[in-house]
């Protein structure tokens, strides 16, 4: 269970990486990318995943 | 456009070599910033601290530069009138997109700048993204910018719904100007401009995202103001869902400390892929921001020079001169050298003082005056008459009364969204630009796009070229009221 970027839609603006709270993300070439190893899903932590919280683009942090 | 002969303000340059070099030429501005005219319409306290400021002071944005740098690209708000693609649309030009930077790049680059460009006063931050949402990279950034040039003043602009959070660490930075945007003070209007806000870990939408960004506002502001830090605030105007709001907006923001309210127009194109430019939401006239500002009162507080400048932007409002100093462009090591820019400063404080001295004169003139009338002038900076018609990207605007001579505003030339049109296409965009407008002073002008002006019914007059403003357009005033010029036939 994690989540993942649509890199071809995310502006690299790192607020995502800004707010996850197990620093699952990080950026890679041009964009930012989501480590599954790392991700919760923020389960137990926040009540909605917070990269998708936060992300300015529609559709960009979605269930792998 | 050759923005300034930069070359003639060497720290070896004579006074004089310095202040010819202002008589052809220093700033050249493109849009809508706006401030105070000049000392004598703020309190002393206030002057002192923004008279060197080119967003906040009408007089000191035709002397100093501005850069900014985009070291904070997140955002925790989404505006119908933001395209997160681009920069943020509340600061900056919409639709472009400005270089981002790490701390260390800024650094480098504001250096590059300052040795560069004499005039630099301020550096700020501005989006893209909020500055104070990840507020350490901002903090960060003027940490290292303070060591290696104590001078520069720093500003930040913001949605506000982080500044509750970071009133002392703007105290303790030194940044004595905050910009906050703010475009209701009513939720439901609020609701129609932000679909969205990320706060306390979570995405709240509706009615009770604009309720949380309005109380976080008005919390920051106040705050802000007791601290001491000078506070602007920005309006979007947005015909038929903020344009009326905008008078309760001014009221509350001035009654809670804030020292000027800048009213900018929305710029709305569907091709920004905007929620506003998609929906078809339309921008206001050059009218009817005019008659918005005018009924908030226009005078010292109501910022009037805003050129939406994009948040990398460089030199004088209106002049961007960024592309000039891309990272890739840039040394890996620059030292900051001094001296060109104090040797700018002490020539800059006496041009001022003759320049305020002939502008009085010219209200002085104007008493018997009995009716207004609109002139545009083209200037480089320096508030001198001196720029050719044909290299003006923008017009400044003053209204001429019997109370004086008044920037009101400026209007655009270039009309960026039309690019790659030809010559007649431009001057067609441009002869709409100056609608209302009586007359325009000019250093030069060819025949051709004289006679287009004059068949729009607009005077051109060129025999003001290198002179100040204002008397330029005192004297105007009287010389199209004693004995109105012919029109030449085309
Ligand atoms: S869902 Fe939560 S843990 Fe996973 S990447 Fe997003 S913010 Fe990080
Ligand atoms: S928040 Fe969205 S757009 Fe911003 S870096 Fe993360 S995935 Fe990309």
């Amino acid at each position: 269970m994690a989540y993942k970027i649509v890199t071809s839609q995310c502006t690299a603006c790192g607020a995502c990486e800004f707010e996850c709270p197990n620093g699952a993300i990080s950026m890679k070439g041009d964009t930012y990318v989501i480590n599954a190893a790392k991700c919760t899903e923020c389960e137990g932590q926040f009540d909605q995943p917070q990269c998708v919280a936060v992300c300015p683009v529609p559709k960009t942090c979605i269930k792998a | 456009m050759q923005p300034i002969a930069i070359s003639g303000i060497l720290p070896s340059a004579s006074v004089a070599d310095i202040r010819q070099t202002l008589e052809s030429g220093g700033c050249s501005t493109t849009d809508r910033c706006g401030a105070s005219a000049g000392p004598d319409d703020l309190p002393a306290a206030v002057w002192e601290r923004i008279k060197d400021h080119p967003c906040y002071s009408e007089e000191a944005h035709h002397y100093f530069a501005r850069m900014h740098v985009a070291v904070a690209p997140a955002c925790n708000i989404q505006c119908n009138y933001c395209n997160r693609k681009y920069d943020c649309a509340n600061e900056s030009r919409p639709g472009v997109v400005s270089e981002r930077l790490t701390p260390d790049q800024a650094v480098r680059k504001v250096v590059a700048v300052a040795n560069e460009i004499p005039q630099l006063s301020v550096l700020g931050v501005a989006g893209p993204g909020d500055s104070l949402y990840d507020a350490r990279k901002t903090f960060a950034t003027f940490d290292l910018v303070a060591k290696a040039i104590p001078d520069i003043k720093f500003c930040v602009s913001t949605n506000g719904l982080a500044l509750p959070d970071y009133v002392d660490e703007l105290a303790q930075h030194n940044i004595d100007h905050v910009t906050i945007t703010i475009n209701m003070i009513d939720p439901t209007v609020g609701e129609q401009i932000y679909p969205w806000i990320y706060f306390r870990n979570r995405r709240w939408t509706g009615l009770d995202a604009a309720k949380i960004l309005h109380e976080r506002q008005m919390e920051g502001l106040e705050a802000v103001v007791a601290k001491g830090i000078l506070v602007k605030i920005n309006s979007v105007m947005i015909p038929g869902i903020n344009d009326h709001h905008l008078m309760d907006v001014n009221a509350a923001v001035r009654a809670r400390g804030a020292f000027l309210h800048n009213v900018m127009p929305l710029i709305s194109d569907a091709a920004h892929g905007t929620a506003f430019g998609l929906s078809g939401q339309r921008g206001p006239t050059p009218q009817e921001l005019k008659g918005l500002q005018d009924q908030l009162g226009g005078g010292a507080n109501l910022m009037k020079h805003c050129r939406q400048c994009r948040a990398d932007a460089v030199g004088l409002l209106g002049e961007d001169r960024g592309q000039e100093f891309t990272l890739d462009q840039l040394p890996d090591e620059v030292v900051y050298d001094p001296a060109r820019r104090s040797a700018y400063r002490d020539v800059v404080e006496a041009e001022r003082d003759d320049r305020r001295a002939a502008a009085r004169a010219a209200d002085q003139a104007l008493a018997t005056a009995r009716d207004t009338l609109l002139i545009a002038i083209t200037t480089k900076g320096g508030g001198r008459i001196n720029q050719h018609f044909g290299h003006a990207t923008e017009f400044q605007v003053y209204e001429v009364d019997r109370s004086g001579v008044r920037f009101v505003g400026h209007r655009r030339a270039d009309n960026y969204c039309l690019g790659g049109h030809g010559d007649d296409d431009r001057l067609e965009s441009v002869i709409a630009a100056l609608e209302g407008i009586d007359a325009i002073l000019t250093a030069k002008i060819g025949d051709c796009p004289r006679d287009r002006l004059e068949q729009a019914g607009l005077v051109v007059l060129e025999d003001w070229a290198t002179d100040y403003i204002e008397p330029a357009a005192a004297a105007a005033y009287q010389r199209l009221r004693e004995a109105p010029p012919l029109r030449r036939s085309a």
